[in-house]
């Protein structure tokens, strides 16, 4: 008995890892990669399950396929704010602590914004399949998590081999390590960097439209996976996908035996004790460089 | 100006506000009152890590939560000696207990600031940004063990049972806000005193090129430690008369994200680089807030805190104090 609880414990970790791992893919590129310290990305997210509670609410329609129809407006916002960041920090040299209270200053506004415009109730989705599970012997798949689990390894391997396969995705991969090399190379750093840190914003429409699925949503819910993301990002090692990758499902695996066996109310506190502890023994990360 | 005196002064100023609020007698101009102090003291705090050394805190509301937790710690102590203490320590402790506020601000404040030395020891090593991450983390870590710690009521709370009378002041609020009056003189003369001596020297050289500062024989980490302490201490015992001012403590109330939010917001906006920004910044938008909030919404006045705080960071880099010293050097010139 204790045993089939500690596999159904290890499952259902790996499945809230792999929806993690969509979490942190933003963070993994704007900060892993590029260096600017988005920590207002959780905020996104949130704004993501709201477009899709929205769209469902009225037209009925798959969390999941409005949030590919978002895309390119997550894109363009993240345009936007690149656009924002770099004109007024980026250039004039390092000032990172202006560009994290911007950041911070960007999660505040949406929360409070998302506050009075729906409220503090929690929000849903209603999708067919949400209550439905899939079992082999013992082990138990609710669909609920297996779908956005799914959806996020293919979005997640599709990033890798974005980053490893195409000329921008090397050129992405190369403005974090030299960006005057690049220049030489005949291509604008500043462009590639906008490139990329759009679409990590694209990503938080795809995993705000998971989060709505797994479970119901506050404004301020994105409070409480800044310091998982990060942590899983630090353990990970800044820069590293399938680094990340690797770290989220640790991450989930561990949470969900905690709060199997410990009770829910302790797993916030995982995370983010293993982040202090990666950030004083080996801030480079599992597979950092 | 030297220190007695700007102390004399900030003293002649506190007891003119007291007496002044007294002759209005509304006992709602204490209870705001209030507030904008503990901002001052939070923001003050604040700058002495962020400002002077150019380490963001995102954990204020932690800190601040530490003297709040500290204070309710110790009246359930003071509430179940019998239980705790054996036999022969019984009736000291009972004349001890419950601790005069005064005492629980110095513990308050030692607590606090111990906690950040030993966060400080772990975090500040590494680059400004995962420290700044790290604070975030810390207050999350610290809201689950509170969340989960039942003797300081756990999720459910804990009522703190207050006196209505204070001898000498009166009503209770107008104790609180006459203690808090010394906090922000504490916290003001400290920041002063920091930024003028050779300690503040040391940490504008980490703020401006560690690396530099660390080659030059500058002790980086032994003063972004000190700097820490302080700081957190600072907020810690903003922290402790808190419990009294609400009456009743839950871990949502203790480490509402506003603190965090208004205590960058306030030295941000009125510019961080002397003792005078916080405490502009945390006037303005202290007392914009509480006519916000019993105007309009609590709601809308966060709001208005973090669009401001992104405007004055786009816009005005180095806050209100920068903005009219940029207007005084314009009109000299010309």
């Amino acid at each position: 008995m204790e045993f089939d609880l500690l596999i159904n414990a290890i499952i259902a970790g790996l499945m809230l890892g792999g929806f993690y791992a969509a979490v942190t893919a933003g963070i993994s590129i704007s900060f892993g990669m590029l260096d600017i310290v988005n920590i207002a990305h959780p905020g996104f997210i949130i704004l993501g399950s709201y477009i899709a509670y929205i769209v469902n609410a009225h037209f009925g329609v798959d969390p999941i396929v409005i949030a590919i129809v978002a895309l390119p407006a997550f894109y363009a916002l993240g345009s936007l704010i690149y656009q924002v960041y770099y004109q007024s920090f980026e250039k004039h040299g390092q000032d990172s602590l202006r560009g994290l209270a911007f950041f911070f200053g960007l999660l505040f506004v949406t929360e409070v914004s998302l506050n009075l415009i729906f409220g503090v109730d929690y929000r849903s989705v209603d999708v067919p399949y949400i209550g439905g599970s899939v079992s082999i012997g013992a082990m138990e798949f609710p669909v609920r998590m297996l779908v956005p689990c799914l959806v996020s390894l293919v979005m997640f391997g599709g990033l890798i081999l974005f980053m490893s396969r195409t000329f921008i995705g090397r050129a992405v991969m190369a403005v974090s390590q030299d960006p005057p090399a690049l220049q030489l190379m005949a291509v604008d750093p500043i462009r590639i960097k906008r490139i990329a840190f759009s679409i990590s914003i694209a990503t938080a429409s795809m995993a705000g439209a998971f989060l709505i699925i797994i479970q119901p949503v506050i404004p301020s819910a994105g409070r409480e996976y800044i310091g998982r993301v990060f942590a899983i990002c630090v353990l990970g090692g800044l820069g590293s996908l399938p680094g990340t990758l690797i770290a989220a499902l640790m991450i989930g695996v561990i949470e969900s035996i905690t709060s199997t066996f410990y009770g829910p109310s302790w797993s916030p506190a995982v995370s983010f004790g293993l982040l202090l502890l990666t950030l004083a023994v080996r801030p480079s990360g599992l597979f950092g460089r | 100006m030297r220190t007695p005196a700007f102390i004399l002064i900030l003293t002649a100023v506190a007891a003119a506000l007291y007496f002044a609020f007294n002759l209005v007698g509304n006992d709602y101009l204490f209870f705001a009152g209030y507030t904008v102090l503990q901002y001052i003291v939070l923001a003050t705090a604040w700058n002495i890590l962020g400002g002077y050394c150019g380490y963001v805190n995102f954990g204020s509301a932690g800190f601040f939560a530490i003297g709040v937790y500290t204070t309710v710690f110790l009246y359930a102590i003071g509430q179940s000696i019998e239980e705790i203490f054996p036999e022969f320590l019984v009736a000291p402790m009972q004349a001890i207990f419950p601790l005069p506020v005064p005492v629980l601000i110095v513990i308050a404040g030692a607590v606090a600031g111990f906690i950040g030395l030993g966060m400080g020891y772990l975090t500040l090593r590494l680059r400004g940004v995962f420290f700044a991450i790290a604070t975030l983390a810390f207050t999350v870590v610290l809201e689950t063990f509170i969340v989960n710690w039942s003797f300081v009521g756990g999720s459910r709370g804990a009522y703190i049972i207050v006196p209505n009378e204070v001898p000498m002041f009166g009503h209770l609020i107008q104790f609180l806000f006459a203690l808090m009056l010394i906090l922000v003189i504490v916290a003001l003369t400290t920041a002063r005193l920091i930024e003028r001596s050779k300690l503040g020297v040391g940490f504008a050289t980490i703020r401006d090129d560690e690396l530099a500062a660390e080659a030059s024989g500058v002790p980086t980490l032994r003063l972004k430690l000190v700097a820490t302490v302080v700081s957190g201490a600072l907020m810690g015992m903003a922290g402790a008369p808190f419990p009294y001012y609400i009456g009743y403590v839950e871990p949502g109330s203790a480490f509402n994200l506003s603190y965090a939010v208004n205590s960058i917001a306030m030295p941000m906006i009125g510019g961080t680089t002397s003792w005078v920004g916080p405490l502009v910044g945390a006037l303005l938008l202290g007392t914009l807030q509480q006519v916000a909030t019993v105007t309009i919404s609590s709601a809308v006045n966060l709001l208005i805190v973090g669009l401001l705080l992104i405007f004055f960071v786009i816009i005005a880099p180095r806050g209100i104090v920068g903005l009219i010293q940029d207007s005084w050097r314009g009109r000299s010139k010309s």
